[in-house]
């Protein structure tokens, strides 16, 4: 019999409810959760390889272009899928969207006035190696209005959803920058608890960086692990 | 309570904070559903012509505190097949060809704000278990996805005693219940979702 996975851990993820984040009053459960002891079901998860993902599906500067290259700053970002072992979580889904260079989604109804890159579309995805790696190229989102409170800017952002070995493991996230001097004003990033909002900034990398091409970051994700002797490297 | 961690705390990373799916979405992780010209790596569509079992309906409404439906919310289901069987390496049983069990689906296309999965009735994955699906309610204003299993009313046998059903406040236990109804189309099993309220769901700390 394996282990279960690890619980969530309550001091890393943000509460249901964070009143400043105003959609959360009617959306947030109010009585606690009840504990489940994991069975199979929670053991398991969908697994989906490199026959779910095309040869640009990470690449968001080329899976959206028509007729040229989208507007803004090309970036690289890449990092590691590990679990709390440090161990990397390899063969893994990770699925990104985003903004355009100018903050504003390709969705229907987002209604910022701001312009449609129509060489930018804004969605991919990739499948971890080995080491847990992935590595997208795009184009750094643009922070965008919102109607949470009077003059609120959601801070640049890329959101990540990260399927992992089982449902257990199961992340949605948001990817920020460093120095973004929005992040101190959002609430969504500031109900994450203190000691852990630093975990969803990614670092700048001149290692990373490309030479006349792209800046570089690096943002590393750990999911739940069970619990299990690490394995020697 | 959470089970302290083996690893040394050199070795132990932290998880990283979940945030909210927000707004959008849909053309990134729904695109084939919500029209946008991109695919998706699942969708409501869980069966093919081969896949064995009783083709269902799962389907419902998410219902915000004040009762009104959430149009911008994400479903994903997770289940075992008509044996019992999950497609995944941890099951060892027989590998089961023809059903993945993943299923993905948002409400602001249907337009009563449904979510809905054809798929099969589940099996019971283990002797002593209730055939459930697994669910995943992610929206914009949850900063954290919530867990709850869907159960099946024809089922009342196996539910009271399966042990994570019984682990539930008697009071609370119908919410994890989807009701059965036969319709021209097939049948249907009707499971929705109150964030808040006298029927709040039972959400589950997986
Ligand atoms: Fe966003």
């Amino acid at each position: 019999m394996n282990k279960p996975y690890n619980s969530r851990d309550w001091m890393s993820h943000p509460a249901y409810l964070h009143a400043p984040y105003k959609s959360t009053v009617l959306r947030s459960p109010t009585k606690p959760l009840i504990p489940l002891k994991q069975t199979l079901s929670e053991r398991t998860g969908p697994v989906y390889g490199h026959e779910k993902v095309g040869v640009l599906d990470a690449d968001l500067t080329k899976n959206g272009a028509k007729n040229g290259e989208p507007l803004g700053e090309r970036i690289l970002v890449t990092g590691r899928v590990l679990d709390e072992d440090g161990r990397p979580v390899r063969n893994t889904l990770v699925e990104v969207w985003q903004a355009n260079a100018a903050g504003r989604y390709i969705h229907k109804v987002d209604q910022h006035n701001a312009p449609l890159d129509p060489n930018f579309f804004g969605g991919g995805r990739c499948v971890t190696d080995d080491e847990g790696r992935y590595t997208f190229r795009t184009i750094k989102p643009g922070a965008y209005p919102w109607g949470n409170h009077y003059n609120a800017w959601r801070p640049n952002h890329i959101h990540f959803s990260l399927l992992g070995p089982s449902i257990a493991t199961r992340l949605v996230t948001q990817m920020y920058f460093p120095g973004d001097p929005l992040l101190d004003l959002d609430p969504i990033y500031l109900g994450t608890p203190e000691e852990a909002r630093e975990r969803l900034i990614s670092k700048f990398s001149i290692d990373v960086t490309e030479p006349d091409f792209s800046l570089g970051y690096i943002f590393d994700i750990v999911l739940r692990g069970r619990n299990e002797t690490p394995m020697e490297d | 309570m959470p089970e302290t961690t083996t690893a040394t705390a050199s070795e132990a990373l932290k998880q990283t904070p979940s945030q909210t799916v927000g707004p959008y979405f849909a053309y990134g992780l729904t695109a084939g559903q919500y029209g946008y010209p991109h695919t998706a790596i699942a969708d409501s569509t869980l069966t093919d012509n081969e896949t064995e079992g009783e083709r269902i309906r799962v389907e419902g409404i998410v219902y915000d505190g004040n009762g009104d439906p959430i149009n911008d919310a994400m479903i994903e289901i997770w289940q075992a097949d008509a044996e019992g069987r999950f497609n995944h390496p941890e099951d060892t049983r027989r590998p089961n060809a023809h059903f993945e069990g993943f299923g993905r689906c948002g409400t602001g296309t249907d337009p009563e704000n449904r979510f809905w999965f054809d798929t099969v009735k589940p099996g019971a994955a283990d002797v002593g278990e209730a055939p459930h699906i697994n669910m995943i309610v992610f929206a914009r204003g949850m900063l954290v996805h919530a867990y709850t299993r869907v159960y099946f009313a024809d089922e009342a046998e196996a539910n009271a005693a399966d042990p994570v059903m019984q682990s539930v406040p008697q009071e609370r236990r119908h919410t994890l219940v989807a009701e059965r109804r036969e319709t021209p189309t097939g049948t249907v099993y009707r499971f929705d979702i109150h964030m808040q309220g006298d029927d709040e769901t039972v959400f589950f700390d997986v």
